[in-house]
């Protein structure tokens, strides 16, 4: 144990509440905005002390938005199904495609092998928007705009290169020793590649999909361009609450805190996985 | 049970030629240790046999079949590999039945094969255990039994006893010949400890630089090295090597060793006036008293006892030091003047130029796979 003086430990808890609340303050301002209306979220100076209010979360459940000009139809459920549907649908296929493929990648140097992999990535280098413009004609032309599959195939520039990469890493990780043992041993490749490989790589393919699954969640350029209402996630369905009337606060705070609490979730459900990923390599031999 | 050849075997990495037409052929239930340094081709050449790389030319027959293009899990061969290569995620004895299983095997006969090797080498007490929680000695042994536990015909052992410290290696070092006679199985072991070469192999094959410089019995390669680097490697403490030009007298063929004419026995006439290096074993040098005919006068250096032997360091009044080495509680020189002799029997000459052993009659030339 670390030998710390009495003063050590009081100015390391306030170091560590300090970055607490930096980091934590944005997150809990939403939360209690998301419990108020538009007035008291507006009032100057604002104040932490409120009378809480279910009518945001109401609001969007049941999806009437009632403003100054009216009510308003709403489709944030709508949303966030979509958010939820893109989102596991696109991570789901990158694994199916990029988990093999990475193997493939680390396993096998064939003639290109590394050209192809960086051709992925560099999926990621170009700016969304020079993509975008000739894949929103092309999407046109092929009947692909504004359906899920077009949205999906499109999300795989997102998470493909993303799994692809990290994934391969971890099956690079794995010595070849262990997967020729298995060979030996008298198991075919793709046998070899299920018991062995997969299971061994398992954090890393955890930890690439939760990525992969975040940064699909938190997309909001390509449905923006590609999809309609009606196939639109949270993140573009959200402008929705600009309205004529004003910026509704209460329930933009409200959609924040009910579109993230999946990914949080999952975030802290998958962290023990990857926490034990990166022991796994570690104590490697 | 199965032979194994390889025939012409050729394999290279980029530009670099890692086994240089290679033929080597194993007998049914022979014992074969690949002896050299690292780098020599050893590895390359047991993952040749196993399957999981390719050779580049040339054709592998196990039980005179042509296995060359058959991928590894068809080969029926069982390997141990130098870093154990466990499956991590799974118990000891899931690693162990991973053989079993691929030959779908009934749970009680995969429960029974497992156990039975296990016991053979006493790990039966953790075979729930995973790798991680096993002693290295544990996980070699666990490696060992996974490459046993199918009975396969041919087995290849990648230096098992590197990575396990030395009082398991010499237990092990008993063990393995009995473990593998048992087993009645052909093995190819690939080692770098001349000991270990010496105590397991029916027949040892000499490595460097992707070639088989010397194949012979362990008795062969230590009397009759085929050159100067293998007399060194073989050999502990290591031969004296010291530069001679051989002369003629009327009782033969002479070296002279500080002034002293050392007579060896041996078809050595072509060496006459030629560089030439001789080999003395610390072994076959010996003490003597002065005066002794051909004795050798020398200034003791330092002693080292070995328990079960003692060898010296002398000096030769011309300032080359020599290694003797005699048993334990023998009587010798401890310190001072001395004089030692030298048994030209056991003597070995060799060409200086090309370091090769003059008069040897096993080296075989193997790189065009013909016996010379």
């Amino acid at each position: 144990m670390e030998h710390t003086s009495l003063l050590e430990r009081i100015l390391r808890g306030i170091a560590l509440t300090l970055v607490v609340i930096f980091f934590m303050f944005p997150i809990v301002w939403i939360l209690m905005m998301s419990f108020q209306t538009n007035e008291t979220i507006l009032r100057i100076p604002p104040q932490l002390v409120f009378k809480p209010t279910l009518a945001n979360y109401t609001a969007l459940i049941t999806g009437k938005l009632t403003t100054a000009a009216g009510t308003l139809d709403i489709a944030f459920m709508r949303n966030l199904w979509n958010s939820v549907f893109l989102s596991v649908t696109s991570v789901a296929v990158a694994l199916l495609l990029g988990v093999p493929a990475a193997y493939a990648f680390a396993r096998h140097k064939f003639r290109g092998s590394e050209d192809i992999a960086f051709t992925l990535l560099s999926f990621r280098f170009a700016p969304a928007l020079l993509v975008l413009l000739p894949l929103t004609l092309y999407f046109q032309k092929l009947g692909l705009a504004n359906t899920y599959i077009g949205l999906i195939w499109v999300y795989q520039l997102i998470c493909l290169p993303l799994i692809l990469w990290i994934v391969r890493g971890y099956f690079e990780d794995i010595p070849a020793d262990i997967e020729y043992a298995y060979r030996i041993a008298g198991h075919s490749w793709f046998a070899t590649f299920r018991k062995i490989a997969l299971p061994l790589a398992g954090p890393g393919i955890a930890a690439a999909g939760l990525l992969a699954f975040i940064f699909a969640w938190n997309n909001f350029i390509f449905a923006l361009v590609l999809a309609s209402a009606d196939k639109q996630p949270v993140t573009v369905g959200a402008l929705a609450f600009i309205t004529s009337s004003g910026i509704q606060y209460g329930q933009i705070s409200a959609a924040i805190v009910l579109s993230i609490t999946p990914t949080l979730a999952l975030a802290l459900y998958a962290q023990r996985y990857l926490v034990e990923g990166l022991s796994l390599g570690a104590v490697k031999g | 049970m199965a032979s194994l050849e390889l025939r012409n075997v050729v394999k290279r990495y980029k530009s670099q030629t890692v086994l240089d037409n290679l033929s080597l052929s194993v007998a049914d239930g022979e014992t074969l240790v690949l002896f050299g340094p690292s780098g020599a081709g050893k590895t390359v050449l047991l993952r040749l046999v196993a399957g999981v790389i390719d050779p580049d030319e040339g054709k592998i027959f196990i039980g005179g079949e042509d296995m060359t293009d058959l991928d590894a899990e068809f080969r029926g061969v069982g390997m141990a590999f130098q870093n154990f290569a466990l499956f991590p995620h799974m118990t000891a004895f899931d690693n162990i039945a991973t053989p079993l299983q691929a030959k779908r095997s009934s749970q009680s006969a995969m429960k029974a094969g497992v156990e039975s090797v296990a016991k053979l080498l006493k790990i039966g007490h953790v075979l729930s255990h995973k790798p991680r929680a096993l002693s290295n000695g544990q996980k070699q042994r666990t490696a060992l039994a996974r490459a046993l536990v199918g009975s396969p015909p041919v087995l290849l052992l990648d230096d098992p006893l590197r990575n396990v410290d030395a009082k398991l290696r010499f237990e092990m070092r008993l063990e393995l010949p009995r473990l593998l006679a048992d087993r009645g199985a052909t093995v190819v072991y690939v080692t770098q400890d001349y000991k270990e070469a010496m105590a397991l192999g029916d027949r040892i094959a000499v490595m460097s630089q992707g070639v088989i410089k010397q194949l012979g019995t362990p008795e062969q390669i230590y009397r009759e090295p085929a050159n100067i680097e293998i007399a060194r490697l073989f050999g502990d403490p290591t031969i004296n090597l010291l530069d001679v030009k051989p002369s003629r007298d009327a009782k033969g063929i002479y070296v002279g060793l500080s002034n002293v004419q050392v007579h060896l026995t041996g078809a050595y006439d072509a060496t006459v006036g030629r560089d030439c290096v001789i080999g003395l074993r610390p072994e076959a040098l010996r003490f003597v008293d002065e005066g002794t005919s051909a004795a050798i006068p020398v200034t003791v250096e330092a002693e080292t006892p070995l328990n079960e032997k003692i060898v010296t360091l002398v000096r030769t009044v011309r300032g080359r030091e020599i290694l003797v080495s005699r048993p334990a509680g023998t009587a010798g020189q401890t310190e001072g003047r001395a004089h030692i002799a030298v048994d030209g029997k056991s003597a070995l000459l060799f060409d200086r130029a090309n370091g090769d052993r003059i008069g040897s009659k096993n080296v075989v030339n193997l790189r065009s796979g013909e016996a010379a």
